[in-house]
């Protein structure tokens, strides 16, 4: 492409589709003149190379790439600039990765949730590099008056081989920085093959500041005049403050303020409570303390774990609220002759994210205008939150993305974030604001809790003929009972509702899906692999159950299924996505059966194995379990094998066995031990010693391998989870013939003879 | 009141409550911000330090009990992170968000001070205590056994490629 020829500047401004994806381009590509003094806080320099508002060469040779999203420990901070750096040639070893603040005009989308960070950045990260690298090939081209066509790149450097002439991007960064870049809608892509970054393991960037404890975390944020604030809010959610004894405690050590704060009936909004401002976190904890609060009276105060088990009970015995999905006649099939019947209750309960680093955030309100540092997951919609909140204006906020100590969905709510705002505008000093353990577990969105009444049925030739789900949830039971609204989402509490797509659909002639809602005064949200990490229990777990009862293989049942031909009829009202291709979950399935020998393993007495499989974030994922479970009912995973398709690329190999590894470990954690309970509309479990986290000593290896497909690449983040869960609960019934239809384990008796 | 240890080689006075915990004083009164709180009860491990080479959460550990000991933490275990730990560490790519790893490493460290080659029950036992809620454990046994077979100086750090700058 001749790039001396101007581009018209509205033709590289615009929108760039993505296949697959949606995200678009944009403003990355800015006006080269106006990109100065934006990357690394040093102005731009005449010299210095900076074709858009993800990369600066300077003449030094030193390369700064962005990194544009919030970095909690998923690995985008290392996986989307080696994108970047591997269209642009180059060198890994020498570039500096540097973490953008929100700026969506400059950045578009900067969000961490969904497993959505590969799937729609994967081609404009790619745009980004390869058009930086055509002005640096145009540049050495102009240089050296020889076509563009002879000249290659390689580890930051550009080669004409035919006169054996070299130069470094350093070396080409002036010229580079007066060639205005090319379209990036046209620019040219690697063909995959010529990756040499993609696809090679490379260590996340900030371990060594990690292995050396520097500050770089949420709670390491330190500003000039900083002061330190504990916030207490009511054990009932949304309660406010009738009284409490301020005067006592302003005469605490350190105290600096205290103050109540009135907050509102939103639960993701700011809510109502006392905080405390002192001049070190201790001095603030230690008044609070002795903080005695008289909560008001509250509507949720009266709700709990065991009326919603009531209320759930009450419900399955009605006829269901609303259908979601009916194909077929499934009353008919469950009386057709030959047919065998299953009927089962599951139930996962309430869980708590729990990230290692509680939640906080530093603000300094001044003269109007808010400085922010976070480790949101959404750091616009806290933005907004903070603006409508404070009666702001988006543009008098400023927000640093901070690297968080794990998010799993917590993060994508911004209650902190509002919280340290209003204090920070009520003290007119900067605050850290820093939650203990005890205001994080007590405090979350949790995972809602789910009821699913499942009934199915096999034929007379173990063929699955008809399934019925009674879906029991949270949400608004008027609106649910209502008829349904076209355009509208399902009155589901957050992160409590069900795709009409959601397996078996689709695979089976005769299937209902119905749904019945309680309403709910908790917060909940999404928890890595929102739903997904619940309703794969209940639907992977049933599917067993009538293996078993039709007296098949669990994982041929499965691969059975999944070679019918798909019913591909319109979603219906709950707006989902359209189903997964099946070829793909037979792949994975098969791939997990050779890999960890199922059906040719001889286990001793007292070990089993289990497969389960499922959808989600545009990910495949099959895994098998192996347990052993002792005569006292005490589980130990043995094993775990994982296969999955996410596509054509596995972009960072070492931090993508991470992830995995990662995910089928939480996944083991929820199942074992965790539960959140609410009594007298309260939280019961407070810390670890209440809600288990997985330890050492309970982990098993976790064999990871990678189906290549020729898909587009998608996320990893979250679609390893959900099959580890009925997995493992099938490994356990193969020892003791116990169906595991409620979790977690060790509230089960698993005891066997 | 006053009290006076050793942190990382250096003699420090500090004058702060005495039931004030010793993880409080090291990140908001020494600027030591690479031990973590977690979770306040030494559930978790976050907060691990080595309190005369013992490791010991510094979450429930007061100032006033570490009056004239020696405390090593995160910053201390060497200067520029050549601790066979640590190299193992980065050469395993063990993080993932990275919050906890300080503590591991520090509770690793003091498991090869004692046992320079423990085996897997070994490193179980002595790590049990430390939470990695991201689920790094096979690396972190798998790192620890790379540190035991490291020497345990060597000038050249681990190989790394990229590495951040600012945050």
């Amino acid at each position: 492409m001749d790039t001396k020829t101007p581009v018209d500047r509205r033709q590289f401004l615009r929108v760039s589709a993505l296949a697959g994806g949606g995200v678009l381009l944009a403003t990355y590509i800015e006006p080269v003149a106006n990109a100065g003094a934006r990357l690394a806080g040093a102005p731009k320099t005449a010299a210095d190379f900076q074709p858009n508002a993800f990369i600066r060469i300077t003449p030094d040779g030193s390369i700064t790439i962005i990194a544009k999203n919030p970095e909690l420990g998923q690995g985008v901070k290392t996986m989307l600039p080696m994108i970047i750096a591997d269209e642009l040639d180059a060198d890994w070893s020498k570039v500096t990765i540097e973490q953008a603040p929100l700026d969506t005009t400059k950045f578009q989308r900067q969000f961490a949730g969904g497993s959505t960070a590969t799937p729609t950045n994967w081609m404009p990260m790619r745009k980004v590099g390869a058009a930086a690298r055509a002005v640096l090939v145009s540049a050495a081209a102009q240089t050296w008056n020889v076509p563009e066509s002879e000249l290659t790149t390689s580890a930051s450097t550009v080669i004409h081989q035919a006169s054996n002439r070299k130069a470094s991007y350093g070396e080409l960064s002036a010229k580079a920085s007066t060639i205005t870049p090319p379209d990036m809608e046209t620019v040219k892509l690697k063909d995959p093959k010529e990756f040499t970054i993609i696809g090679k393991g490379m260590p996340g960037v900030d371990n060594h500041r990690i292995v050396t404890g520097k500050p770089l975390f949420g709670i390491d944020v330190t500003v000039p005049g900083m002061r330190y604030a504990v916030f207490e809010k009511a054990p009932v959610f949304a309660a406010k403050v009738k009284s409490s004894n301020l005067d006592e405690i302003r005469k605490e050590p350190g105290v600096k303020n205290a103050f109540v704060v009135d907050g509102g009936q939103q639960l993701q909004g700011l809510l109502g409570g006392v905080a405390i401002v002192a001049d070190s976190w201790w001095a603030a904890q230690s008044a609070r303390a002795k903080l005695k609060v008289v909560w008001d009276e509250h509507p949720t105060s009266s709700q709990s774990s065991a009326s919603f088990d009531a209320q759930a009970a009450e419900l399955s015995k009605k006829t269901p609220m609303r259908s979601l999905r009916k194909d077929g006649n499934v009353d008919a099939a469950f009386k057709g002759s030959g047919a065998k019947v299953v009927e089962a209750r599951y139930f996962y309960p309430f869980i708590s994210h729990a990230p290692l680093e509680p939640q906080n955030c530093t603000a300094h309100f001044k003269d109007g205008k808010l400085e922010i540092w976070s480790q949101s997951q959404t750091p616009e919609s806290g933005r907004a939150l903070c603006a409508q909140t404070l009666g702001l204006k988006d543009t008098d906020i400023t927000i640093h993305l901070v690297r968080g100590g794990g998010g799993f969905g917590r993060r994508l709510n911004n209650d902190y974030m509002v919280e340290a705002a209003w204090i920070a505008k009520e003290v007119g000093v900067p605050v850290k604001l820093l939650w203990t353990r005890e205001d994080d577990m007590q405090h979350d969105f949790y995972r809602p809790a789910g009821y699913h009444y499942l009934k199915g049925a096999v034929d007379s030739s173990g063929k699955l003929v008809a399934w019925r789900n009674h879906f029991v949830s949270f949400g608004d039971p008027e609106r649910m009972a209502a008829p349904a609204q076209p355009n509208t989402p399902l009155p589901f509490a957050p992160s409590a509702g069900i795709g009409a797509t959601e397996f078996p659909a689709r695979f089976i002639p005769n299937f209902a899906l119905d749904a019945s809602v309680m309403p709910l005064g908790v917060p909940t949200g999404a928890l890595r692999a929102p739903g997904s990490n619940g309703i794969a229990f209940a639907t992977q777990s049933f599917i067993d159950e009538l293996a078993a009862a039709a007296g098949k293989d669990p994982l041929q049942f499965r691969l059975d299924i999944l070679s019918n031909t798909p019913i591909t009829q319109d979603p219906g009202p709950a707006g989902a996505p359209p189903g997964f291709e099946a070829t793909r979950m037979r792949g994975v399935l098969e791939l997990v059966r050779d890999k960890s020998g199922w059906g040719k393993t001889t286990l001793p007495k007292g070990t089993g194995m289990g497969v389960a499989f499922h959808f989600s974030h545009r990910g495949y994922f099959a895994e098998v379990v192996q347990a052993t479970v002792a005569k006292d009912g005490s589980v130990k995973v043995d094993k775990v094998w994982v296969a999955g398709d996410v596509g054509s690329q596995i972009i960072n190999p070492l931090n993508a066995e991470n992830q995995v590894q990662g995910a089928v470990l939480d996944g083991i954690g929820e199942a074992l031990g965790q539960e959140i309970t609410i009594e007298n509309g309260k939280t019961t479990q407070s810390n670890f010693n209440a809600f288990p986290l997985l330890r050492l000593r309970q982990v098993p290896p976790v064999e990871v391998s990678f189906k290549i497909t020729d898909n587009p690449p998608t996320g990893l983040g979250e679609p390893a989870l959900p099959p580890v869960v009925p997995a493992l609960c099938s490994a356990i019934y193969a020892v003791t013939g116990k169906r595991v239809r409620s979790l977690p384990l060790s509230k089960q008796d698993l005891k066997w003879a | 009141m006053t009290f006076t240890f050793k942190v990382n080689g250096k003699s420090t006075t500090v004058d702060v409550p005495a039931d004030m915990p010793l993880l409080w004083v090291l990140r908001d009164v020494l600027d030591l911000k690479g031990t973590k709180y977690g979770c306040g009860i030494g559930q978790c491990g976050a907060c691990t330090v080595h309190v005369k080479g013992t490791p010991t959460r510094s979450c429930r550990t007061p100032v006033q009990r570490v009056q004239g000991s020696e405390i090593t933490t995160i910053e201390g275990l060497s200067s520029d992170g050549s601790h066979p730990v640590q190299r193992a560490w980065e050469a395993v790519d063990v993080p993932q968000c990275g919050y906890c790893q300080a503590g591991q490493i520090m509770s690793a460290a003091a498991l090869l001070a004692r046992n320079p080659n423990p085996s897997d029950a070994d490193i179980d036992t002595a790590m049990n205590g430390n939470l990695c809620r991201c689920g790094t454990y096979l690396r972190i046994r798998e790192a620890i056994h790379r540190a035991a077979a490291m020497p345990a100086t060597d000038a050249n750090a681990a190989n790394r490629t990229g590495r951040s700058d600012k945050n």
